[in-house]
């Protein structure tokens, strides 16, 4: 293993040993891995507040995974799938559901055991259950982005998918940053022993106003399931795609130095949010069936062309390692 | 002698690739130190998911030490030559050494390399494997640049004296250090433990819980999956790359057999072995009475203190939510497909097949047409083929085939089944697909033969029309495969038909597609025209002129086709008999192939190519096997021998004389008895060899071609051709011309060798 500043992480001993209380709640989940990861020296974020359809989109993984700076990130991203709605019918498949995301820059050595430590937390008994590393690659062709890793397993339950990022946006990853995402309704359901996702427990089931995930959500997954699938306006959609790619492509095209300013500001996160704009409606329009199976193609390299700009735009930045110092010493 | 034991540790390695990353390391290792001289008297290598591992026993110490000489410039040459000789030597002038040879005296130089310890020849060797390893796909981690499949941990390195004491080879790859420790098991193992030797690594590997080799692994999980389903009178239905793939997951095997949920059992078996063994990498039990699979067989990878009751029921649960989406699948298709297929082969015309031939809903029309054309050849109810053809892929819309690829065709026969449609059309579904390789079996079923020949010829036709044949090894859309598919088909179902016909039609259909919106609509009718009269005529040329003549002649048609040189006409007509021709030799390729295997010779096979109605391959083939067997008997090889001799006169006479010798032999002019005889003979053979050839029997053509070989022998033997007599010198060519005439009619017999 390389160089070992890896040990950035403090305690990385006695995580396994201990025994760990089963959480009871959906929410408990959430609040223990939200602990963990924060332990463990990771900024705990809030969830991006646009619609995005998985956790690798929020900015804090996307874009800052690009460049050499250090990161270490946790947190929960709501995450929308608009073809999987069921109208909160189907046990484990909905159009709105939450995924819990890692992404540590570099990738530290002992990731895998930082990952387990983080499952002995939410109470799964490593002394009972078979926890396997299953070969899956990560590919986001909207993102111009892959990595290899694993699916993890446990007891034949997908529980996350653990990758090390080797590209995004079309750049290299120097160095690699490693990213963990666990699907949160399902792993819950797990370990809590829950057959459908609506009778899981949202928050302490003993509580005065004790409330299921179906309390909560049964409600929207219809609404938004009959909106996805048979109202939204195409017509509205298409445009609102255009009017975002147009708009993506404008921010980046402005000069990096700000005339009122004076300063180099390079809007590489405005520019980002079109991208991601885009690229949810591009998934609402394919839940409405009016987007073939050539246009989708077609439609997947637009989004793709323009998570590569921000990329691009992004490394110019001070986040993503550009040095104003260096840069005015070169000059 | 020095054993050595090198193992590379890594977080884990997909399990397809554990297998040939072990031999790679063998081969890089070993090929590196032998490359520098360090032999060894065994290797063996083996993988787990987090290692792989390389025994070598009986290293040398050290490298030998090596001489080289080395002739060097003339004694009394430029300085100059003589220093840059010393350079290039890395010697000093005294210790080069004056010889004497013919062209005068000359340097030479004695270069001694001098062997170097086993270790720093490791040490190089591991380092170069590591740097340079063969993953089908590697990646870098943390801030570091070394590549490997997943990140590598550690490095243990040790050479084993015989006195049983280890040396670790030392070696640095960015910042990894070799050293003489590993781990076990992931969950059970107890740290990092120091190791000796290669028995004792893996005597400890065990005690902490990893069997070092897949092949024990896979045999013990194939033993004991087997007794478990045994002990409850089942059986594990056998599946030898789940259980290499299975085998390289695990470390320590712990096999548990559950049961499947009784609402499922109602699962075609296909689609529960297919949904566990894809999703859970899970074997299938079956019960052998009824042929259900009731059980499901999973390979965890540790003991548990309650035997692994959690992590089974937890393997349940997950099997159970998986075989219920399986089986809203199956529920929803049934609905569909009882309600009509005909949805799911409309939803097909969503569905591009390939961007310059459309989608495949086009191409189900395509097939289902051609079907039509080829059912009566085979001696199915036209209609009943065009229904099969229409449906046969319904089920590419299928949700459950959408999820399972790999089921396509099978569920389609379930589906056609559950919809009632005849039980040709369900069969065609899951037929039409085979042959899929050498080994596949044929579809004999006439319907579903029909079908399969429809499919694969419109395919054929379509990716020549598009000028994408295959080209050395590249095969994207496996036409080879197709093009044997319906060689195999043709054969094994006895069809008789001229392949020209199908192939002239079809690539025309192309054409037109290509060139009606640019070409003239007089040009458009008149081909469009000839494609109906294919059929009639057998070939495109015939049909086109038919064609053309009757537009010219007819009131009807207040034009005249186009037939000049480059117009549109012509340019088609060309496309249709360049394509066709050559899709047909292409066949003509793949069939000498496939008769290779069968032992029949590519020199036959060309002895009947040349013959007319090559197109036939049933009647080529027939024709092939017959002379193939002739020409293994003795009179066989005689007669051939006699043959090309009456041949080789024959072609000589005609040159020099400028002349055809075709006819005219007649016996009056005969001397001797030889001579007469062979008239006899011929008149004999020519007599039975006539009404077999007409029909088709080959076996008694050749038989009655075996009897000429005494007379043609007993005719050379005693006869001179050559006579001085110009009459009987003519006659007698013209009798050699006979034998010619009369074996040239059952196969072309100068192209067979020997």
């Amino acid at each position: 293993m390389g160089p070992s500043e890896g040990c950035f992480w403090p305690d990385k001993a006695g995580i396994m040993a201990e025994t760990i209380s089963k959480p009871r709640s959906f929410q408990e989940i959430i609040l223990r891995l939200q602990a963990y990861w924060a332990s463990k020296g990771c900024a705990v974020m809030q969830p991006y507040d646009m619609e995005v359809g998985a956790g690798t989109f929020h900015p804090a993984t996307t874009l800052r995974s690009l460049g050499s700076r250090p990161w270490a990130a946790a947190y929960v991203q709501p995450s929308r799938r608009p073809t999987d709605g069921r109208y909160g019918e189907n046990p484990n498949r909905l159009q709105h559901y939450y995924q819990y995301q890692v992404l540590i820059k570099p990738s530290p050595p002992d990731l895998q055991e930082l990952y387990l430590g983080s499952l002995a937390a939410i109470g799964i008994d490593m002394d009972m259950h078979d926890i396997r590393f299953v070969e899956d690659d990560w590919e986001s062709p909207t993102l111009g982005a892959w990595g290899l890793g694993w699916e993890v397993w446990c007891d034949g339950m997908e529980v996350s998918q653990f990758t090390y990022f080797q590209q995004v946006g079309g750049h290299d990853c120097a160095p690699v940053s490693g990213e963990l995402t666990y699907g949160l309704e399902r792993l819950a359901m797990h370990i809590l022993g829950v057959d459908h996702v609506m009778d899981m427990p949202f928050n302490d089931p003993d509580g005065t106003i004790a409330l299921s995930y179906g309390d909560v959500f049964k409600q929207t997954e219809e609404e938004y399931a009959r909106w996805n699938f048979d109202v939204a306006n195409t017509d509205v959609l298409l445009k609102q795609f255009e009017e975002a790619e147009a708009e993506c492509e404008a921010i980046l095209a402005k000069d990096h130095i700000d005339p009122k300013t004076g300063k180099r500001i390079i809007m590489a996160h405005p520019a980002y949010d079109q991208c991601i704009k885009a690229s949810h409606l591009f998934n609402l329009l394919d839940a409405r069936g009016v987007i073939s199976v050539t246009e989708r193609q077609a439609y997947i390299g637009r989004v793709r062309a323009l998570a590569k700009q921000c990329a691009d735009a992004f490394v110019l930045t001070e986040a993503g390692g550009y040095d104003a110092a260096k840069a005015e010493a070169g000059a | 002698m020095p054993d050595l034991l090198i193992e590379l540790f890594s977080e884990e390695i997909p399990a397809r690739m554990q297998g040939k990353a072990a031999e790679d390391l063998n081969k890089l290792v070993t090929n590196a130190m032998v490359g520098a001289g360090l032999t060894y008297a065994g290797a063996a290598a083996f993988s787990t998911p987090r290692r792989l591992t390389l025994a070598l026993e009986g290293v040398l110490a050290e490298s030998p030490t090596v001489r080289e000489e080395r002739k060097g410039p003339k004694v009394g040459a430029p300085e100059k030559a003589i220093e840059g000789f010393l350079r290039g030597a890395g010697l000093t002038m005294d210790q080069l050494e004056e010889r004497d040879t013919p062209k005068g005296a000359v340097y030479f130089a004695t270069i001694e390399k001098p062997g170097r310890p086993a270790a720093a020849i490791i040490a190089e060797a591991l380092e170069g494997a590591i740097r340079n390893f063969p993953w089908p796909k590697s990646m870098r981690w943390g801030a570091g640049s070394l590549r490997w499949v997943r990140p590598l941990h550690s490095i243990l390195c040790i050479l084993t004296n015989e006195a049983g004491e280890a040396e670790v080879v030392d070696l640095d790859i960015d910042g990894i250090t070799s050293g003489n420790t590993t781990e076990g098991h992931r969950f059970m193992g107890e740290g990092r433990f120091a190791v000796t030797s290669f028995e004792d690594y893996s005597l400890k590997l065990k005690r902490n819980h990893v069997v070092l080799d897949p092949v024990e692994r896979a045999e013990a999980i194939w033993q004991d999956a087997t007794n478990q389903a045994f002990a409850s009178g089942l059986e594990v239905v056998e599946d030898k790359g789940l259980l290499k793939e299975v085998a390289g997951l695990v470390e320590w095997p712990v096999v548990l057999m559950g049961a499947i949920d009784e609402e499922f059992l109602e699962l075609p078996p296909e689609v529960l072995q297919t949904s566990m063994k894809e999703h859970q990498k899970f074997f299938s039990v079956k019960n052998p009475k009824t042929g259900r699979i009731e059980k499901f067989i999973t390979v965890a990878n540790r003991e548990t203190k309650d035997q692994g009751a959690t992590i089974l029921a937890g393997n349940q649960k997950v099997l159970s939510a998986r075989l219920a989406d399986a089986k809203f699948f199956w529920t929803n298709d049934l609905r569909v497909a009882k309600s009509g297929m005909e949805t799911w082969t409309d939803q097909l015309s969503n569905v591009t097949f390939h961007n310059k031939l459309g989608t495949q809903a086009a191409r189900i029309d395509r097939i289902a047409a051609l079907a039509r054309e080829i059912a009566p050849v085979l001696g199915v109810d036209a209609d009943l083929a065009e229904q099969a053809a229409k449906v046969a892929k319904a089920d590419l819309s299928s949700e459950m085939v959408y999820e399972f690829p790999e089921l396509q065709g099978l569920m389609g026969r379930y589906y056609a089944e559950a919809a009632g449609l005849p039980a040709e059309v369900a069969a065609t579904c899951e037929e039409h697909y085979s042959p899929l390789g050498p080994s596949d079996d044929v579809p004999t079923a006439p319907v579903s033969a029909t079908v399969a020949l429809a499919d694969k010829i419109d395919t054929l036709t379509g990716f020549w029309a598009i000028d994408e044949k295959p080209t050395g090894s590249k095969d994207p859309f496996a036409l080879r495969r197709a093009a044997l598919g319906v060689i195999r088909l043709v054969l094994e179902n006895g069809v008789r038909w001229k392949l020209d016909r199908f192939f002239d039609a079809q690539v025309l259909g192309y054409r037109l597609e290509q060139i009606k919106d640019v070409a003239s609509e007089q040009d458009v009718y008149t081909l469009e025209s000839t494609l109906r009269e294919i059929a009639k005529f057998g070939v495109f040329g015939a049909a086109l002129n038919s064609v053309a003549e009757h537009i010219a002649k007819s009131d009807q048609h207040p034009f005249e086709p186009d037939l000049s040189e480059g117009a549109e006409i012509d340019l088609t007509s060309k496309f249709v008999q360049e394509r066709s021709a050559d899709l047909l030799s292409f066949f003509h390729d793949r069939l000498k192939v496939y008769l290779k295997d069968e032992g029949l010779r590519h020199d036959v096979i060309d002895a009947c190519l040349s013959m007319p109605g090559n197109d036939d391959l049933t009647l080529l083939v027939k024709r092939a096997r017959a002379l193939g067997a002739f020409l293994k008997t003795d009179d066989g090889e005689n007669l051939l021998q006699g043959y090309k001799r009456a041949n080789n006169i024959l072609t000589q006479a005609e040159a020099k004389d400028g002349v055809e010798y075709s006819f005219g032999a007649d016996v009056k002019f005969a001397e001797s008895d030889e001579e007469k005889a062979l008239f006899a003979a011929l008149d004999q053979a020519e007599a039975a060899i006539t009404p077999a050839m007409q029909s088709e029997d080959f076996e008694a053509a050749m038989g009655a071609m075996a009897a000429l070989r005494a007379p043609i022998d007993a005719f050379f033997e005693g006869v001179q051709v050559n006579s001085d007599n110009d009459v009987v010198r003519r006659n007698r060519l013209n009798l050699l011309s006979r034998i010619r005439q009369i074996c040239g009619g059952v196969a072309d017999l100068t192209r067979v060798e020997g």
